[in-house]
C-alpha cells in the first residue's frame, strides 16, 4: 500500500492511497499526517488529512521541493506500520434525540431502509463509528461506516438552514451539524452538545480516528442538557 | 479613538493573511481574495505585509477617522475623495482628525484594501484576525462591516519605512482574464483537462468568497473513483453534472468532487478581481513556470519594499 504523491497545484502535494472509505487505509493517511507535521519543516502551512489522502500545504517560495519530497518520503516509511495502539482515539458518548421535530427525515429514512423507525435509530445507535475525517465546517465529523441498511443518497434538494446539532446520514457515512448550515443529508435526530467551541483547547470536540457513540435520549432529557449547554 | 464606518459598502471584511494551520480541524483558511493587492496596501501604509486590513466589494465603504492615520488603498481601480480631495488607487493618504474617506466610482477590478498604519486591530481567532464570514468568526465578530461600526487601528502606527518607489500596478480583469492551471490530480487521461482549457466560461451570479460557479461548456465528468478529501484555493472542481467550481479564499477544508485543475499562485490575485458576469478562461501551466511566474511577482513588491 505505497501512496502516491501528486502535485495540488504549486503550493500543496496530495499523498493518496487508494480512494476508498476504509479503517486500514484512513489509519495510515492519519499517521503519515502527525508524521509530516512532526518533522517541522520550514515553509509548511498546513497539513490535512482526509479519507484517503493527505494534503501538505506549503509556501513554495520558502520551500525546498527536494527537502519536502524527502521529508514526505521519510514520514510514509516512518508512518508504515503503525504501533497496534497508536490509532485509538478516546470514545466520545454522544447523546441524541431522534426523530420528531429534530428529525424531520427519519419517516422517510425509515420508508426507504424499509425498517420501522425504531429500527433505524436502533441500528444507527446500534455501533460504534470511526471519526474518518473533520471537513465541510469547522468541527464537522466524517463518521462511518454506517450500516449499509441506512446507505442512502444525498436528498435531491438540500436545506438551506439545517440546525446546529442535527445528525445526518448519507451514503455510508453519519455526521453532526456543529454549527447552523445548508445541507445535504438525511437528518434523523439532534444532540444538545456542542461540537465546536472557540473558546475550548482544542476548540473541536472530536479529532479523526476518535470512536463516536450515539446514544438515544427523549426530548426532555434533550431540554434539559441543552439548557446547561446554553 | 477609531474610524467610524459611516457606510459599511457592500460587502467590506477584515482580512489579514489567513488562518493557516488548523484546517485539519475543519477550519476555513479564509484571508484576502487578492492576497497581492492585500500585501501592497500593507506595504504602502508602512505595515507588516500579513497585517489585518480591510477587504472592499465592489461599492467601497465611507469612513470617518476620529485620529490622524495614514491610509493605503490598493486593488481594484476606484475613484474617491478624502476631505473634498480626489484619489484613485493606489493610493496614499493622509487622514487627520475628523477626516472623512469616501469611495466613489469603480473602473476595473472587483476588490480593493484598504490598509491603515498599525492595522485594525481586533481579537485573533485561532491564531488569525481573518473573517471567516460563514463559520461566523474573526475579524468584525464573524461578519462583514456595518454602517456604524467603530474600528481601532492598531496602537504605535506604521512598523516600517513607507515605500518611496510608486508601487508596481496589480493584475485586473481583462475581457476573458486568462488563469494558467496546472492539471490537478483526479484530470483522468488528460480528456478532462484538455476540455478545461478550451472552453470559455462565465463567472454566475451565486459565487462568493468560498468560490465561483463557472458557467459555461460542460467539462466530461471525471470517471475515477472519488472519496471526500482535501482540497486548495484555486482548484477547479468538476461535479457530476452542472457548473465548474472554482474555490477561492474562504473554500471548505475538504472537497466531495474531483479536481480537474488547479490555477497557480501568482493567478489567483487575478481570480479574486474577477466579478460575477466575467469571462475567463484556462491555459495549461507548468510547475516551473508556475513557480517563476510567482518569484517575478514577489519581486515587484520586495523591489517596493526595498525602494
Amino acid at each position: 500500500m505505497q501512496p502516491r504523491i501528486t502535485p495540488l497545484g504549486d503550493a500543496a502535494l496530495l499523498v493518496s492511497f487508494e480512494p476508498l472509505i476504509d479503517v486500514a487505509i484512513n489509519a495510515r493517511v492519519h499517521a503519515l499526517a502527525s508524521a509530516i507535521a512532526a518533522s517541522r519543516l520550514p515553509g509548511i502551512r498546513d497539513v490535512v488529512p482526509g479519507y484517503a489522502a493527505c494534503a501538505v500545504h506549503f509556501n513554495p517560495l520558502r520551500t525546498n521541493r527536494t527537502s519536502l519530497r524527502a521529508a514526505i518520503d521519510a514520514a510514509i516509511d516512518r508512518s508504515a506500520a503503525p504501533a497496534a495502539d497508536s490509532d485509538r482515539g478516546s470514545t466520545l458518548d454522544v447523546p441524541v434525540c431522534y426523530g420528531g421535530p429534530f428529525g424531520p427525515d427519519l419517516p422517510f429514512v425509515s420508508r426507504r431502509a424499509g425498517c420501522s423507525v425504531e429500527e433505524v435509530v436502533q441500528r444507527h445507535a446500534g455501533q460504534e463509528y470511526r471519526v474518518f475525517m473533520i471537513g465541510f465546517l469547522p468541527g464537522f465529523p466524517y463518521l462511518g461506516p454506517l450500516d449499509e441498511r441506512l446507505a442512502l443518497p444525498r436528498r435531491d434538494t438540500p436545506r438551506t438552514r439545517v440546525p446546529a446539532g442535527s445528525v445526518g446520514i448519507a451514503g455510508r457515512q453519519t455526521g453532526i451539524y456543529p454549527v447552523d448550515a445548508p445541507g445535504g443529508w438525511h437528518i434523523i435526530g439532534r444532540t444538545p452538545m456542542r461540537l465546536f467551541d472557540l473558546s475550548a483547547v482544542p476548540p473541536a470536540r472530536l479529532a479523526p480516528g476518535d470512536l463516536v457513540r450515539f446514544i438515544p435520549i427523549d426530548e426532555s432529557t434533550y431540554r434539559r442538557a441543552g439548557a446547561r449547554a446554553d | 479613538m477609531g474610524i467610524v464606518v459611516y457606510r459599511a459598502g457592500l460587502l467590506t471584511s477584515i482580512q489579514d493573511s489567513g488562518r493557516w494551520g488548523t484546517q485539519a480541524l475543519g477550519v476555513p483558511v479564509a484571508g484576502p481574495m487578492d492576497s497581492w493587492s492585500h500585501r501592497l496596501a500593507n506595504l504602502l501604509a508602512g505595515n507588516n505585509p500579513a497585517a489585518a486590513a480591510l477587504e472592499i466589494t465592489a461599492v467601497g465603504p465611507e469612513l470617518v477617522f476620529e485620529e490622524p492615520r495614514t491610509v493605503a488603498i490598493a486593488g481594484a481601480e476606484f475613484e474617491g475623495f478624502l476631505d473634498g480631495a480626489r484619489w484613485t488607487t493606489p493610493a496614499v493618504l493622509d487622514a487627520r482628525a475628523g477626516s472623512r474617506l469616501v469611495f466613489g466610482a469603480r473602473s476595473r477590478g472587483f476588490r480593493a484594501y484598504l490598509a491603515v498604519a498599525g492595522g485594525f486591530d481586533v481579537p485573533t481567532v485561532l491564531g488569525s484576525r481573518a473573517t471567516d464570514l460563514r463559520s461566523g468568526f474573526g475579524g468584525m465578530q464573524g461578519r462583514a462591516l456595518r454602517d456604524g461600526d467603530r474600528l481601532i487601528a492598531g496602537e504605535g502606527g506604521a512598523s516600517r519605512r513607507r515605500p518611496a518607489a510608486a508601487p508596481p500596478p496589480p493584475k485586473l480583469p481583462g475581457n476573458p482574464s486568462s488563469l494558467r492551471v496546472m492539471p490537478g490530480p483526479d484530470e483522468g487521461d488528460g480528456e478532462v483537462f484538455a476540455a478545461l482549457t478550451r472552453a470559455l466560461f462565465a463567472v454566475a451570479p451565486q459565487s462568493d468568497r468560498m468560490g465561483y460557479r463557472l458557467h459555461g461548456e460542460r467539462i466530461p465528468a471525471v470517471a475515477a473513483p472519488y472519496v471526500s478529501g482535501p482540497v486548495v484555493a484555486g482548484a477547479i472542481q468538476v461535479p457530476p453534472s452542472g457548473d465548474l467550481l472554482l474555490l477561492m479564499a474562504e473554500r471548505q477544508t475538504t472537497g466531495g468532487y474531483p479536481v480537474a485543475g488547479v490555477v497557480i499562485t501568482a493567478d489567483l490575485p487575478l481570480a479574486g478581481q474577477l466579478a460575477p458576469g466575467d469571462r475567463v478562461s484556462f491555459e495549461p501551466c507548468g510547475l516551473e513556470e508556475a513557480i517563476s511566474a510567482l518569484i517575478a511577482r514577489e519581486q515587484a513588491l520586495l523591489a517596493l519594499e526595498a525602494a
